[in-house]
């Protein structure tokens, strides 16, 4: 399971204020702690910065691998904005995200094109959010497809199926699960990633939500997810979920889990 | 019999009760705008409290919504024949760029449900369209919804567009990255974090 750590969001109160104020110290020890959790990659966003995106990011992406040796996850939809990042960015970055909406594909196909950066492919085009499996399946063709002929490897392409909230339609927790499966099935090389919030809106007790969420996505193959890897119940049953699902040989994550004391059930 | 039972039945999600207590309302001889606020409004005005209070749940709002609207499609021809006007007229829609609709069908179904009639222009709306079908549908409020950092700004465009034409519109905004501060900044009539507040907000400017 690849974790991508998503607390480093400027959408949140204390990560605005401590960029505002250039606070490197606090944004290195969200780094840490989510780097310590088992975050194998550290989300950086900068996004309600408008007009000092690039720069943010920039320095966010310096400042947090001062503090972590991890690579970083540039969430923007700013060609420019990534690239600054890039500049500066150390080992093999993620970019967050690229999707079928044709000015952002365009935009960002050239950046990604020949190189090793991962990508997360978010199943959204141009006519709107996808609300069934099969519409899913319909942009994630066109959208893998389109990043091959770039020049993209299918093992660093991440598609990311579009969770919605099953407060507003009862199926779309079931419809985003069997698109999972399916492009998993399709795709050969391909990873599928989510965020997991999404699932919940308009529903109390959401943390419940998620991480059962969380554990039918891994046993439908999602091999990849952008959490708060601060929630020890939520990794916890990834792991535990990852082997019951087959994908962890002889246990044995599960097993060097448990000696280093991560699993209280 | 009593409009409360029309009510009630809202209230407890139960659509298809709905119609019959509303036709057995009317042919007890209550007024069309008594069963109409009394009942269906009323209750849908319940509903949104309980919600911002975090009773209920989005679910719940759309079962209610449900419940409501199928006896207020016995009360439209009468409403018609009556000649009875709307509480007024809001073009909705997301802004320019942004395909995020949750929020924004959430409003406008709450809208409707107390009363207005809503023109819902969809996603990827462009501040040209929104001042067309303004004028067109003689609105006096236009609520727009972002979910993007990167389409906010497109809020600040059509308020202005509607300023520069000196047009008799109120304006509305709303999503998860807008703020009260930031639809001030743009010269907003109004923002609400959720989808009764924006109700209460709209009665507010439709009054002013």
């Amino acid at each position: 399971m690849i974790v991508v750590g998503e607390l480093i969001n400027a959408s949140r109160k204390q990560i605005a204020a401590a960029i505002e104020a250039r606070d490197a110290a606090a944004i290195a020890r969200v780094a840490r702690e989510q780097r310590e959790a088992g975050a194998e990659y550290i989300d950086v966003n900068a996004g309600t910065f408008v007009g000092q995106e690039a720069e943010l990011l920039r320095w966010l992406v310096a400042t947090v691998q001062e503090a972590v040796d991890a690579p970083c996850c540039i969430d923007s939809p700013d060609p420019r904005a990534i690239e600054a990042a890039l500049e500066v960015h150390r080992g093999t970055a993620m970019i967050n995200s690229i999707s079928w909406e044709r000015s952002r594909f365009d935009a960002l196909a050239p950046l990604l094109a020949g190189t090793d950066l991962k990508v997360v492919a978010l199943c959204m085009g141009d006519e709107g959010m996808p609300e069934t499996a099969d519409q899913r399946l319909g942009i994630a063709d066109r959208l893998v497809d389109g990043l091959l002929r770039n020049n993209v490897s299918a093992e660093n392409v991440y598609v990311d199926p579009l969770v919605q909230p099953i407060s507003t339609r009862s199926e779309f927790g079931a419809e985003f699960l069997r698109a999972v499966g399916e492009i998993m099935g399709r795709f050969d090389g391909v990873h599928t990633i989510c965020g997991l919030s999404n699932v919940s809106y308009g529903l109390p007790e959401r943390k419940l939500l998620n991480q059962t969420f969380a554990v039918m996505a891994v046993a439908h193959g999602l091999d990849a997810v952008i959490v708060n890897p601060l929630d020890t119940r939520l990794m916890t049953q990834l792991v535990a979920a990852e082997a019951l699902a087959g994908r962890d040989p002889f246990c044995m994550n599960y097993l060097k889990a448990y000696r280093a004391g991560r699993l209280e059930a | 019999m009593a409009v409360q039972d029309v009510f009630q039945a809202v209230v407890d999600f139960e659509d298809e009760k709905v119609p019959g207590l509303v036709r057995a309302e009317l042919d007890g001889g209550s007024p069309v705008e008594t069963v109409l606020n009394e009942g269906l409004i009323a209750a849908m005005d319940f509903v949104g409290k309980k919600f911002s209070e975090g009773e209920m749940f989005v679910p719940e709002m759309l079962m209610a919504a449900q419940a409501m609207k199928a006896g207020l499609e016995v009360l439209r021809p009468l409403l018609a024949q009556a000649e009875a006007q709307p509480k007024g007229t809001v073009v909705i829609g997301t802004v320019q760029g942004d395909l995020h609709d949750i929020g924004k069908n959430l409003v406008a179904m709450m809208l409707e449900g107390a009363g207005f009639r809503v023109v819902d222009l969809g996603v990827d709306v462009a501040p040209s369209r929104f001042l067309q079908v303004a004028q067109e549908s003689g609105a006096q409020i236009v609520c727009m919804s972002a979910l993007l950092t990167t389409t906010m700004p497109r809020m600040g465009e059509t308020v202005s567009a509607i300023r520069e034409q000196g047009l008799p519109l109120k304006t509305m905004v709303g999503g998860a990255p807008v703020t009260e501060e930031f639809a001030h900044r743009i010269g907003a009539d109004g923002y609400s974090d959720d989808a009764p507040g924006a109700v209460e907000l709209a009665r507010r400017l439709v009054a002013a």
